[in-house]
């Protein structure tokens, strides 16, 4: 039977090392300090959270204050009830029509920046 | 309203959610496929997915048949509802991506690793969803009823069953496709009669058009904060109101099931631009319905005001044209129904499935099961309850009912997520409190409004739009006990908030367990 197996793969003799391959991959330090959850690590995660958390409050604080003021300022200045623009109320055109691309763009600068927040952190912790 | 037409118009909606449930089903292989269509849905495809299951009953009837009585002050349910995607854009969407959570509970788990947390969770589930399915069940026989004169219960059915065939025939992956569809059907059906009305005007076959119907309409009605309908305590309501819709979006459980068939964090978050968009859209239509209505369809003003997006088109066209838009109009309404609830049944039913069912039927049989049998039982009980209690209650306006559920959920899931994503000594036993007494306040209120509610004053508004107190209160509870119990903050806390916030190009360790 022995004599039956099908030839291994060839021989090959190994006369220097292959740098390139065999090298075991390294953590990157930054991501090792998140891991092993030392103080440092602690502070990468803080800048990161705390740097979303801005951008998150400054978007709701925005919104808050333009959305909120909408109500406020038809209670305090009675004639932008009826105030028309084209024919249209104000009231209508506003809360009808323009906050809906309003808040798409806001969305849209949202999500440029907190990928850019990303892609810079993955940059910082990845580098050796 | 020629009701033969309009019924074909149903009918092929129903043909065509099934047909393309059991295309789904072809290819829905795994439990994952199931549950969340293997994380593979492109934000296109997902967000498509997403508006069609948002848009519900009361998106499409119910904001045209409020603002129909009440005026502009309604208009604020459609910004709300849009407006809610925001927050949950900036707050939760990518962060609840990374958690890798199938359902509220999982997430609540993971995060807290407490199963008392996770069995709260699940009830609220159940409960949020179920108070959800109430208006959808409630428009399906309000349309069947202006359709063909049945009585509504006959409409309810028929979406309770299709919805549970279609639901534990091809679970989440079909249902991606299904919402898909739908969205786009019930954007055409809401559009196509406005475009219609316009050219008419244009046109001069009709006398009035949109401008006229507006300037000729009872200036009260026109203005904000006018008391019309007889809403008392406007300002207190307006933004009560925008808090529940703003901060509920999140905590709705048929919402975030949704996210979780993104394929990372970044796409949840593109994802929900894409949507912000197709909202925007819809939203535009509405608002038109009910000034057309103010002048073709008075009469509905004091009945059955939430029929006047089914009732116009034949109003103002009489004849084939009216026929033809009308039972777009239906059909698009059915597709209305059939996403939301399919969405609910399917977030319900993992609920159940998950933590109901599954431990019983291994004891039960031995394990002798399959995974997916115990989802189709699920789905088949969560259909269930809605449909009594639908039975059991009396009549309330349909955008006023989904209100509530967005109240419970910004009194009980948003607090729990924002913080919890967002505040690493959030403790475990804040985070229970906070959604019991939370969800105690605020259905509570929704209880007494089902029940009956005052009838006027102050304890009307507090009652009707509870959010600006219970939510407030919710949030001041979690934050009041974890202060006072640092000794039951989750031990993988710091672990948690690193597998929610690190992009997935970052390769750090993510499990929540601390390490040995």
């Amino acid at each position: 039977m022995s004599t039956n197996t099908p030839p291994g793969p060839r021989r090959v003799r190994v006369t220097s090392p292959r740098t390139s391959a065999a090298r075991r991959p390294t953590t990157p330090a930054g991501t090792r300090e998140i891991d092993e959850q030392t103080r440092l690590g602690e502070v990468y995660m803080n800048s990161l959270i705390q740097s979303q958390l801005r951008l998150t409050l400054a978007v709701i604080g925005g919104t808050a204050l333009i959305l909120g003021s909408i109500p406020l300022l038809f209670w305090l200045v009675p004639p932008t009830r009826t105030f028309a623009i084209l024919g249209l109320p104000l009231p209508w055109i506003i809360l009808g029509i323009v906050v809906y691309p309003v808040v798409y763009v806001a969305a849209r600068i949202y999500v440029r920046k907190a990928e850019r927040i990303e892609t810079e952190f993955t940059e910082f912790v990845g580098r050796q | 309203m020629s009701s033969a037409m309009s019924l074909t118009g149903i009918g092929l909606v129903i043909v065509a959610t099934i047909g393309i449930g059991l295309f789904g089903l072809r290819i829905s292989r795994t439990t994952s496929d199931f549950y969340v269509a293997s994380r593979a849905v492109t934000p296109r495809w997902n967000a498509s997915a997403i508006s069609g299951e948002y848009l519900s009953a009361a998106s499409f009837l119910g904001v045209a048949g409020l603002v129909l009585v009440n005026g502009a002050d309604m208009l604020w349910f459609s910004v709300g509802y849009t407006v809610g995607y925001l927050m949950l854009l900036v707050l939760v969407a990518a962060p609840l991506r990374r958690s890798g959570a199938y359902t509220l509970p999982d997430f609540a788990e993971t995060r807290f690793q407490s199963a008392m947390v996770r069995r709260i969770c699940s009830g609220l589930v159940v409960g949020i969803g179920t108070l959800y399915l109430l208006p959808q069940l409630r428009g399906a026989g309000l349309t069947f009823q202006t359709v063909t004169g049945a009585p509504p219960d006959v409409g309810a059915a028929v979406v309770a069953v299709i919805v549970v065939i279609n639901v534990a025939a091809g679970g989440m992956r079909s249902i991606t496709f299904v919402q898909a569809f739908q969205y786009w059907l019930k954007l055409t059906a809401l559009a196509t009669p406005i475009f219609v009305i316009l050219i008419a005007w244009r046109s001069g076959d009709h006398q009035i058009g949109v401008l006229h119907s507006l300037q000729g309409a009872a200036a009260e009605w026109a203005e904000p904060l006018s008391t019309a309908g007889g809403r008392d305590h406007p300002l207190y309501s307006t933004y009560s109101l925008l808090l529940a819709l703003c901060f509920g979006t999140m905590g709705l459980p048929h919402v975030l099931v949704r996210f979780y068939t993104n394929p990372d964090g970044r796409a949840a978050r593109r994802t929900t631009v894409v949507v912000l968009a197709l909202l925007g859209m819809f939203y535009l239509f509405p608002p038109v319905y009910a000034i057309l209505g103010r002048s073709f369809a008075p009469d509905l003003v004091t009945g059955a005001a939430d029929t006047v997006v089914l009732e116009l088109p034949s109003r103002i066209f009489p004849g084939t044209t009216g026929d033809l838009l009308g039972a777009l109009v239906a059909a698009g309404a059915f597709a209305a129904f059939l996403s939301t609830s399919s969405g609910l049944t399917v977030a319900i039913a993992g609920v159940i499935d998950q933590d109901l069912l599954r431990t019983r039927l291994t004891r039960l049989t031995g394990g002798d099961y399959l995974a997916v049998n115990s989802f189709r039982i699920a789905a088949l009980l969560a259909m269930t309850v809605p449909y009594v209690a639908f039975r059991l209650t009396g009549a309330l306006s349909l955008a006023d009912t989904v209100g509530l559920a967005f109240a419970v959920a910004a009194s009980t899931f948003c607090p729990m997520l924002v913080l919890g994503i967002w505040w690493r000594r959030m403790s475990t036993t804040g985070a229970a409190a906070g959604l019991i007494v939370g969800g105690v306040a605020a259905s509570a209120a929704a209880l007494i409004n089902v029940i009956g509610a005052p009838t006027a004053g102050w304890p009307r508004a507090l009652v009707v739009q509870p959010a600006a107190w219970t939510m407030p209160l919710a949030f001041l509870t979690v934050i009041v006990v974890s202060k006072l119990t640092p000794q039951s903050i989750p031990a993988g806390a710091a672990r948690s908030l690193v597998r929610l916030h690190t992009p997935e190009a970052v390769n750090v360790d993510r499990n929540p367990t601390p390490l040995p």
